[in-house]
């Protein structure tokens, strides 16, 4: 392929800049394609019949009145779907817990209230719940198993509670102990939430026989790996299946994973040869989309007079519901990997349980595994620096790994990669992030409203993330006859603006205006390959594939149209979407003529590769003041450091930090999936389920900084979904504890108004 | 099954002529009945205000209200927003502050926004907070929409 030739003549003058969202105007305008805007003629709709109860025998299904209702076509019990392989593993797929894999309907057993035991297909949405409630189920009902982190036995018959311990270490742990100048023990745990977007799920699929083609609508996050998976588990494959993802209401991982409900639809589009759509609503989001984060800990650490970590041994139990799902072992792998963070731990060992218990089953949800650990881990550094009598940043301080560091092996693997934190200076983001919170002032502030009865604190929390997944994007960039480029990628769009972000980056290295640049995302039927968007790593991957790319075109361009103009490609140059010559002297040309003389020419593809992720970093500062009457916590100040390496789009950024911010904030304070004591849930209404709103989400300062480009690919870039999210509970929980003066006192995720209370009248 | 009634829906001055069940929700005809995909359904329990549509000047939230309980209302839905090519003020202002990411409750917060000032266009900032905390946005953090309606608010009121 042509030599990339130095793109010394165009300017940089996209990338870097907060240009406007090239995704905005659809979506102002009502024009969005979110998944129930799709639909097709004759389309049937498909409705599911859930568990009603937490474990128990499924002994019978009677669908007859169901049946009997006119409008239902079919209802389809475990034997219509036998022959349908369960749902495979994506990530950490361990194989010791292959047989803890969902099936897309339960057989003779049901483990979760809301787990799918049948479906009905109706010509009507109102028609299918009728008939789903008139579906009788003969279920024995069996004990359920609730807490995570008890003794360990059988699940049900063929099953145990735990099917595999995750087992990270490096050092020597047991020698740190007995060497110790003291040991500092918790046990902490962080509550059952999740990323719940707007949009609930939904899943249209649709075939075409005179095409022998099965589409799948409402794909997000992952389309081709669903492609290639769905296909196997229904007899297709990946040429005769397309996933189309349109608008997608928001992702935060739990969304676009293989669900039982994608399976099915496909499988019965493909029976019936009707167009068969399903929308979930919230009740059974609520209880059937993914959960995240539960998980108890009991972390213990060594430490020298000063308070130097010597090791850290963490010992925890990840409740993941009742299924293995498709991330199988991956938050509990990453809660174990990351827990060690910014500081030097010479020595570390974490014992990770995998439990099963009859709830939800789990997944990732935004910062998977770290929101957690990052939570243990600064709960631990604010112990240390009680226990040594020294304050919390200064305990931080004395621990972080240092710049003359970098890159820093830590000596684990996690995702299949192992984690050597490319760059980072997290002393100089903490000073940074303490000034933007006014640190000092702050303290004396807060010092004298203390002292006039106010019950204030501040905290910080500080975190390494991980981004860039590889291990390889592929771009194809084409200049149409029109002279617009577009850019086809193998990522999603869950709203984050990945179009304006890969469009600023295409239009540096061609030469265009980034609005002239239209960006392709989840159509497996027009990129075989793609990754997709999850790991914070599309900004990463496929940002650098597309400047890959991009370079590649303009050197063809600028060839062929060297050809064209008589001249060498050398002297001329693509400038604001017109190829000129140097100097501007003499005739020029559009990219729209070149594309016209040389049909089908203009496109270029390449890929990129990556075997290490990259490692952003992040400080959070936060003030709150509690109200002992009533246990409420009101954040009156909350300052964010993240280093990205290098920002595409720095407001684009900035909105990624605040709004899993707010998603940090609701896990910290809020959000709770609860169960009573038979396992039936009780958050399955948004009145149960608190999200935060625009009165619980404080104005948050946010310094996005670049003193850290990764040095793993050329323009330095770091992904930046996840470190709004990461600290959040750990720097609120250290704010309350300083607000108390009682250190250690928040031991739990969400810090609910109740526990505070009684917190309070401790004091 | 229960009756269909012939009713009709006067969507952004345009009317609907349709047939639904007494039971048939109002965003349900909207969207499926009348084809207006703008007006998103996000919890069907009226907590998250992604389906709000403006109905005789009053911001509703289309879940909690029969279809058959509309007629002979003026209902506006986002696809009445923008003069042809124009975006409305608080459209614009929503784009220039980056007030959405997913864009699925931008609807709900338009809608609401727009009706809440055009009824009480010097609605205190505190108050305005209040309004906006009863729509639920999970991408934000609503500091931009929250910034984008003040913004809107001061070019409605000139």
């Amino acid at each position: 392929m042509g030599q990339p030739t130095k793109m010394t003549a165009s300017k940089q003058k996209f990338v870097g800049r907060s240009v406007a969202r090239l995704e905005d105007r659809p979506l102002l305008l009502g024009q969005g394609r979110f998944a129930a805007d799709i639909s097709f003629p004759g389309q049937w709709h498909m409705r599911v019949v859930r568990s009603p109860v937490a474990h128990g025998k499924l002994l019978g299904i009677d669908a007859s009145a169901a049946l009997a209702l006119p409008g239902v076509h079919a209802v389809w019990t475990y034997k219509d779907v036998a022959h349908i392989p369960p749902i495979p593993f994506r990530l950490t797929g361990l194989v010791e817990l292959e047989p803890y894999r969902q099936f897309i309907l339960a057989n003779d057993t049901v483990r979760y209230v809301g787990e799918p035991v049948a479906v009905i297909f109706a010509t009507d949405q109102y028609i299918a719940e009728d008939a789903a409630e008139m579906v009788e189920l003969n279920i024995e009902t069996l004990p359920p198993i609730l807490d995570a982190s008890g003794d360990t036995g059988p699940f049900d018959a063929e099953r145990a509670t735990e099917p595999s311990i995750i087992r990270k270490s490096f050092g020597d742990v047991d020698s740190a102990f007995k060497a110790a100048h003291d040991v500092v023990s918790l046990e902490l745990s962080v509550g059952r939430h999740s990323g719940v977007p707007m949009e609930t799920r939904g899943a249209i699929a649709r075939y075409d026989e005179a095409r022998d083609i099965l589409e799948m609508h409402g794909a997000a996050k992952v389309p081709w790996w669903n492609r290639d998976h769905i296909a196997q588990m229904i007899g297709r494959t990946r040429t005769n299946m397309h996933l189309l993802e349109g608008h997608v209401g928001g992702g935060f991982g739990i969304r676009g994973e293989i669900y039982p409900e994608d399976v099915l639809v496909c499988a019965a589009a493909l029976v019936f040869k009707k167009p068969i759509k399903w929308i979930e609503d919230r009740r059974e989001h609520l209880i059937s989309a993914n959960h995240s984060r539960q998980q108890q800990h009991r972390i213990r650490a060594a430490i020298d007079a000063d308070g130097h970590i010597l090791a850290i041994d963490d010992e925890f139990f990840h409740d993941n519901g009742a299924y293995m799902r498709t991330h199988a072992a991956t938050v509990p792998d990453l809660a174990a990997a990351m827990l060690p963070g910014p500081y030097r731990v010479p020595a570390y060992r974490a014992v990770g349980h995998i439990r099963l218990t009859n709830k939800t089953p789990c997944g990732t949800y935004r910062a998977p595994g770290r929101y957690e650990s990052t939570f243990i881990r600064e709960r631990l550094m604010d112990a240390i620096a009680a226990k040594v009598g020294v304050d919390g940043v200064e305990i931080r301080r004395r621990n972080l790994i240092a710049k003359a560091e970098m890159p820093y092996d830590l000596h684990l693997d996690t995702l299949g990669t192992h984690i050597v934190y490319d760059s980072g200076d997290y002393a100089l983001l903490l000073d940074k992030t303490l000034a933007l919170a006014g640190w000092p002032e702050l303290q004396a502030s807060l010092k004298k409203r203390r002292a006039a009865g106010e019950l204030l604190g501040a905290g910080v929390a500080m975190f390494v993330e991980k981004s860039g997944l590889g291990p390889s994007d592929t771009v194809r960039v084409d200049i149409m006859s029109d002279g617009k480029v577009e850019v086809v990628t193998g990522v999603a769009s869950i709203g984050q603006g990945v179009e304006t972000a890969m469009a600023q980056i295409a239009a540096d290295a061609l030469g265009v205006d980034y609005a002239s640049i239209n960006v392709v995302h989840g159509q497996t039927d027009r990129i075989d390959t793609g990754a997709g968007a999850f790991a914070s790593r599309v900004t990463v991957m496929c940002g650098e594939a597309t400047r890959l790319a991009s370079v590649k075109l303009r050197d063809k361009a600028l060839k062929l149209a060297a050809e064209l103009m008589q001249t060498d490609a050398a002297s001329l140059d693509i400038v604001n979407g017109e190829i000129v010559r140097t100097g501007r002297i003499g005739s020029s040309m559009t990219l729209a003529e070149l594309a016209q003389a040389w049909p089908g020419e203009l496109t270029a593809t390449d890929t990129f590769l990556s075997s290490h992720m990259v490692y952003p970093y992040g400080v959070h500062v936060c003030a709150v003041k509690v109200d002992a009457d009533t246990g409420a916590v009101a954040i009156e100040r909350y300052a964010i450091g993240y280093d990205v390496g290098k920002a595409v789009n720095p407001r684009l950024v900035e909105s990624q930090i605040a709004g899993g911010f707010a998603q940090g904030l609701g896990g910290a304070l809020l959000e709770e999936f609860v169960y009573d004591e038979n396992g039936e849930p009780l958050s399955v209404t948004f009145a149960d389920y608190l999200m935060p709103t625009s009165r619980e989400v404080p104005p948050v300062s946010i310094l996005v900084t670049e003193d850290a480009p990764s040095p793993l690919n050329p323009m330095g870039l770091k992904g930046a979904g996840e470190g709004g999210t990461n600290p959040v509970g750990a720097a609120i929980a250290s704010a309350i504890d300083d607000a108390l003066q009682q250190p250690g006192a928040i031991t739990d995720l969400p810090i609910s108004p109740q526990r505070l209370k009684a917190l309070c009248q401790k004091n | 099954m229960t009756h269909k009634s012939a009713i009709t829906l006067t969507i952004n001055n345009r009317d609907h002529a349709i047939a639904v069940e007494p039971r048939r929700t109002l965003v349900d005809a909207i969207r499926e009945d009348c084809g207006q995909t703008g007006t998103h359904i996000g919890c069907e329990h009226g907590i998250c205000g992604a389906c709000t549509v403006i109905i005789d000047n009053e911001p509703v939230r289309s879940c909690l209200m029969f279809a058959v309980q509309a007629e002979g209302k003026k209902i506006r839905t986002v696809e009445g927003l923008a003069d042809g090519e124009t975006l409305h003020v608080m459209q614009q202002a929503f784009m220039d502050h980056h007030g959405l990411q997913c864009g699925f409750c931008t609807p709900g917060f338009l809608m609401l926004a727009v009706g809440v000032l055009e009824r009480e266009p010097d609605i205190s900032d505190d108050d305005l907070l209040d309004v906006l905390s009863s729509n639920l946005c999970r991408c934000t953090g609503y500091q931009n929409i929250i910034k984008a309606v003040r913004a809107a608010a001061q070019k409605m009121r000139k």
